[in-house]
């Protein structure tokens, strides 16, 4: 195979300022909003002592995920040396460390002491999951830094395979390690199931996926360079795979549950009573995110058309924003099980399902958080070479018919 | 121990006062060593320890039988010789009863709201059997688990189980991250969602960080009572023993001997120190 050549974008235009810009914007909000949150404390919020993780953890969490996800096409490039790949690996690792990076952003600064983080760097509990979270999530950072080096720095491209390797290898780990997050808290009948890791890591797939294919739709419509269809027939069928896996053990997951007669009620209350969530559920989560994007993926009069593309990775995102808020706060709305066999009532809202009203400032620190991946993205594109020239159908595989 | 001084350390008595203390308890001890007599004689050692810190934590003047007090001097470690405990007889708890809700509000500067966001150590719970339809009340609050799924996930190790069973947030250097309050079994945690104002001395919380039920340490350490146990003894209800669950003879080990008491949760096998009477469907 020729060698591939790449480029940075320009970056000149007040297009490319005006999107830098409208990013930083929305980063500024969102950092005014968590100063706003920390200065008054979470009282200003939604979250209560009943909903305790709030929408930025969505946020959080959901792009999290997706960081290990938007890894994949570098992972099937180098792990598994599928070479029509392989040009887009680059950008691949860069939207994963950004994601990862705008996640983080939001977790922390949704803390109730955000100023304690040399703390949380420097006291670990090595039973603690979330201390956990922590080294993988710093590791991540330097195994994926370390892949980009090996494939743009040639002195060291002999290392790329290894360094793709353990980049893969660890963001396996980072995403059940989230999820195991939802797995320690036994004691919910909402999240109290092994599927749950596994889960994640499936979930990643298609989140991350879909972000990237949008990236890179519309890096190479800005810049006016070529994207063939060859690439985008093979993302476009690989999300779809991802998105049926994601549906196959989401019905795993309630089916098992509806199968255990203590979680019953945690499963009724999802599936049929829960409002909000159980809208939110079959709408946001199996409609758009899945039953809808399976079924344009694979309608034969779509192939190829990039719009509908563009549509269905918008709606995996959604449904994936939507799974996430049911999983996270859903999860919480539903009472703890304290006194099996028994009505209960309290001062403190037990036995009851709680309902959270997400406030504004929450919601831009978690756009603040996307921002900041974005923005990250956007510079990194100028300041480096992250593009190949042409990913034409000629230039990926010039076997193609 | 850096996080039993770090308990200590907050609770406003000054070393002379400390050092009194210390030698009162030791005297007691010392005199009262052999056996069957202890608890009398720690209670009696106790009687004067409350003369001396009256201002500070308003110790019950009339210790009763049905309780076993530290007399461990302050300045030792604590240690896991005793395990700080709760037998509650919901039988007993009388029903739109708040004596020890209040009583906690009180010992610990809560100011008693009950809005989504304000903090609750203790509350009353009415259970109402699915199956019987018989009525029940009783205090819930933090269970002070041996194997506690908030200090298994707690990132920093702000949330710990002091070697004598009580479990505490280490507000120092919880980083409020709300991940116990996920895991907590009983929510038995509130976080703190906005400034503090007149906070007392012997119960100091923060804004950001997370707080719960701590078995009214302060209080257990000067030879005193949790003062919810205190409030409903006063009240005649006697629904609350408190006492050391490592102690054959205290008078919860004999209660639990004789008539068995239940965790809640149980089959998470938490090993709680609280433990329930009367909770038969
Ligand atoms: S009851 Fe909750 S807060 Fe208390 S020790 Fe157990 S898990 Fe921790
Ligand atoms: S909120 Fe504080 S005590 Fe609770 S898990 Fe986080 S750091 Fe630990």
């Amino acid at each position: 195979m020729s060698k591939i050549e790449y480029t940075s974008v320009q970056g000149k235009s007040p297009a490319y300022f005006g999107l830098l810009g409208t990013l930083g914007l929305f980063i500024l909000a969102g950092l005014l909003a968590a100063y706003y949150m920390e200065h008054h404390g979470h009282h200003v919020t939604g979250m209560t002592n009943q909903i305790v993780w709030g929408l930025p953890h969505v946020f959080a969490i959901f792009l999290i995920v997706s960081a290990s996800g938007a890894l994949n096409v570098a992972s099937i490039a180098s792990v598994f040396s599928k070479k029509i790949y392989e040009p887009m690996a680059r950008l691949s690792a860069l939207l994963a460390v950004s994601l990862l990076a705008g996640g983080l952003v939001v977790l922390l600064l949704d803390l109730g002491r955000p100023d304690r983080l040399i703390i949380a760097m420097t006291h670990y509990n090595f039973k603690s999951i979330f201390a956990w979270n922590i080294i993988l999530y710093s590791g991540f950072f330097v195994f994926v830094g370390a892949y980009l080096w090996t494939m743009m720095d040639h002195t060291v491209y002999g290392y790329k395979k290894y360094a793709g390797f353990f980049a893969f290898i660890w963001r396996l780990i980072l995403t059940t390690g989230t999820g195991a997050i939802f797995g320690f808290l036994v004691a919910r009948s909402t999240y109290d199931a092994a599927i749950l890791a596994p889960m994640f890591v499936i979930m990643s797939f298609a989140y991350g996926l879909a972000i990237f294919i949008l990236l890179l739709m519309a890096t190479y419509k800005w810049t006016n360079m070529e994207l063939g269809d060859a690439v985008l027939r093979r993302l476009r069928s690989l999300l779809g795979v991802f998105v049926a896996a994601v549906m196959y053990f989401t019905i795993v997951f309630h089916l098992t549950n509806i199968y255990e007669t203590q979680h019953h009620g945690a499963e009724k209350f999802i599936l049929l009573e829960g409002g909000i969530y159980t809208t939110v559920f079959w709408i946001g989560e199996i409609i758009i995110g899945g039953i809808l994007p399976l079924l344009m993926i694979f309608a034969p009069g779509l192939k190829d058309n990039r719009n509908s593309l563009g549509l269905i990775s918008a709606m995996v995102i959604l449904g994936g924003l939507s799974k996430v808020y049911v999983t996270v706060i859903g999860g919480q709305a539903y009472p703890l099980e304290i006194f099996p066999g028994y009505e209960v009532s309290s001062s403190f809202y037990d036995g009851m399902t709680y309902s959270y009203s997400p406030s504004l400032p929450e919601f831009l620190l978690g756009l603040g958080g996307v921002a900041v991946a974005l923005f990250l993205v956007v510079f990194a594109l100028k300041a480096l070479k992250f593009l190949p020239m042409s990913l034409s159908d000629k230039a990926v595989d010039p076997h193609a018919k | 121990m850096k996080k039993s001084e770090n308990t200590t350390d907050t609770t406003a008595t000054n070393a002379s006062r400390r050092d009194f203390l210390a030698k009162a308890a030791v005297v007691g001890t010392v005199t009262i060593a052999p056996g069957v007599l202890l608890h009398q004689a720690a209670r009696a050692a106790t009687a004067e320890v409350e003369v001396e810190v009256v201002e500070v934590i308003e110790l019950d003047a009339e210790p009763d039988k049905n309780t076993s007090r530290s007399t461990r001097p302050l300045d030792q470690e604590v240690s896991d010789k005793n395990r700080w405990g709760m037998l509650i007889d919901t039988n007993k708890c009388a029903r739109g009863c708040t004596s020890c809700v209040d009583a906690c509000n009180e010992a610990n500067g809560l100011e008693g709201k009950t809005g989504p966001q304000d903090t609750q150590y203790i509350r009353k719970v009415t259970l109402k059997s699915k199956s019987t339809g018989h009525e029940t009340s009783l205090p819930l609050m933090c269970q002070h688990c041996e194997s506690a799924p908030c200090v298994d996930v707690c990132p920093t190790g702000a949330s710990f189980i002091r070697a004598d069973g009580i479990a505490l947030v280490d507000r120092h250097i919880c980083i409020g991250c709300r991940y116990c309050m996920m895991a907590c079994p009983y929510k038995a945690r509130s976080f703190v969602h906005e400034d503090i104002k007149n906070q007392k001395l012997s119960a100091p919380r923060g804004k950001g960080t997370v707080e719960a039920c701590n078995l009214c340490v302060t209080r257990v350490d000067h030879g005193g009572l949790p003062a919810c146990v205190e409030a409903c003894t006063a009240e005649n209800h006697n629904a609350m023993i408190f006492g050391d669950l490592k102690d054959p003879n205290s008078p919860i080990s004999i209660e639990l001997r004789k008539y068995g008491g239940k965790q809640l949760r149980s089959d998470l096998a938490l090993n709680t120190g609280v433990r329930y009477q009367g909770l038969n469907e």
